[in-house]
C-alpha cells in the first residue's frame, strides 16, 4: 500500500496534526487507509454496514486514543490494530459463525479447469492441449485501463475471503503477515486464498482478451 | 524424470514460488519446466501481469469510503473534546 506517512518521526508529527485538530492529516490518513480497513472489518463482520461502522468507531477510538500511541508500532500498524479488534469484537456480537482459519470445500480443487489439460492417457498427461493466448503487452508489467475495470469486477466478484486477501496484498500491497494477522488466517491458508483468487481473476482477464490461441501445443 | 511437473501441477503452484514457499527441490522443478514450457512462462507472466495491474486499482472503485462521513466524526470529535 502506499504507506504516505511512513516512519516514525513522520508519524509523531501526524499524530501530532491530528492532536492540533489538523483536518487535512486526518482525511489524507483517511483516504490511503479507510478503503483496506473497510476490507478488514468487512471480514470479520457479517454486513457492508456494519463494517463501515466498525471504520467509523475505529476512528473514533484513534482520535480519543492518540495520547496513548506510544511510537513503539507504526501508526498504521496502531490503527489497523485497533481495527481488528472492534472488528472481531462486533463480529463475535453478530454471531458470525464463518470461522476465517478453516478452508472451505470450495476453496479447494484446480484453479485452472482441467479440461485444458491432456488426460491421463496422453504421451504428455497433464500438459496444456493448447497454450494460453498470449495478451497484449503490458506497459511496464501493467495492463491497460479495460483491463483495470475487468480486475475491478473480478474482484468484487470473489468468495469474500479471497476477496479480502487479494485486495489487501494485491491491490493495497500489504505484506502476507499483516494479511494473516489482520484476517486470522494461517500462512498456508492465506496462500491458498491469495492463489485461487488470483488465478480467478487472470481467468477473467483472459476471457476478456479471448482465450484464442494464436499457436498452440497440439500437434 | 519421473518427479518432474507437469503443466496441470505447475499453475497450482505459481502462487507458492512467486511467495517464496516452495522448497528448493520444488523450485528446482518448477524452474526447469518453466524453462522449456512457452505456454507455463506465459501462464506466469499472465499472473504477474494479474497483480501488477491490480496493483494500479483505484482501491475507492473497490471499497468507496464514506469519506464525508469519517470527516463529519472528525469535526463532531476536534469540537467536543478537550484538547490534549
Amino acid at each position: 500500500m502506499d504507506a504516505a506517512p511512513s516512519g516514525l518521526t513522520a508519524d509523531t508529527t501526524t499524530v501530532a496534526a491530528l492532536a492540533a485538530r489538523d483536518e487535512a492529516t486526518f482525511a489524507r490518513l483517511v483516504d490511503h487507509w479507510a478503503s483496506a480497513m473497510f476490507r478488514v472489518a468487512r471480514s470479520h463482520v457479517s454486513t457492508d454496514a456494519s463494517a463501515e461502522e466498525v471504520v467509523q468507531d475505529t476512528w473514533l477510538a484513534v482520535l480519543r486514543g492518540l495520547d496513548r500511541f506510544e511510537g513503539r508500532s507504526s501508526l498504521r500498524t496502531w490503527v489497523f490494530r485497533i481495527l481488528v479488534n472492534t472488528a472481531k469484537t462486533r463480529g463475535v456480537r453478530e454471531r458470525r459463525t464463518v470461522p476465517m482459519s478453516a478452508l472451505a470445500p470450495a476453496e479447494t480443487g484446480p484453479t485452472v479447469d482441467p479440461d485444458r489439460f491432456r488426460d491421463a492417457d496422453d504421451a504428455y498427461p497433464g500438459g496444456w492441449k493448447v497454450f494460453p493466448a498470449p495478451w497484449p503487452s503490458p506497459d511496464h508489467g501493467v495492463l491497460g485501463r479495460d483491463a483495470r475495470t475487468v480486475v475491478v469486477e473480478a474482484i468484487r466478484e470473489l468468495p469474500d475471503r479471497q476477496r479480502a486477501v487479494v485486495t489487501l496484498r494485491d491491490v493495497h500491497g500489504f505484506g502476507p503477515d499483516e494479511v494473516c494477522t489482520m484476517l486470522d488466517l494461517s500462512p498456508g491458508n492465506q496462500r491458498v486464498l491469495l492463489h485461487r483468487g488470483r488465478a480467478a481473476v487472470r481467468a477473467r482477464l483472459e476471457r476478456h482478451f479471448g482465450a484464442t490461441a494464436r499457436w498452440g501445443a497440439t500437434p | 524424470m519421473t518427479d518432474s511437473l507437469t503443466c496441470a501441477e505447475l499453475v497450482e503452484l505459481v502462487t507458492d514460488y512467486l511467495e517464496g514457499a516452495l522448497e528448493p527441490a520444488a523450485r528446482r522443478r518448477f524452474d526447469e519446466h518453466l524453462a522449456v514450457c512457452l505456454g507455463c512462462e506465459d501462464y506466469l507472466d499472465q499472473i504477474r501481469a494479474t497483480i501488477a495491474t491490480a496493483g494500479r486499482v483505484t482501491p475507492d472503485d473497490l471499497d468507496p469510503v464514506a469519506r464525508d462521513r469519517l470527516l463529519a466524526t472528525f469535526r463532531d470529535w476536534a469540537g467536543s473534546d478537550p484538547k490534549v
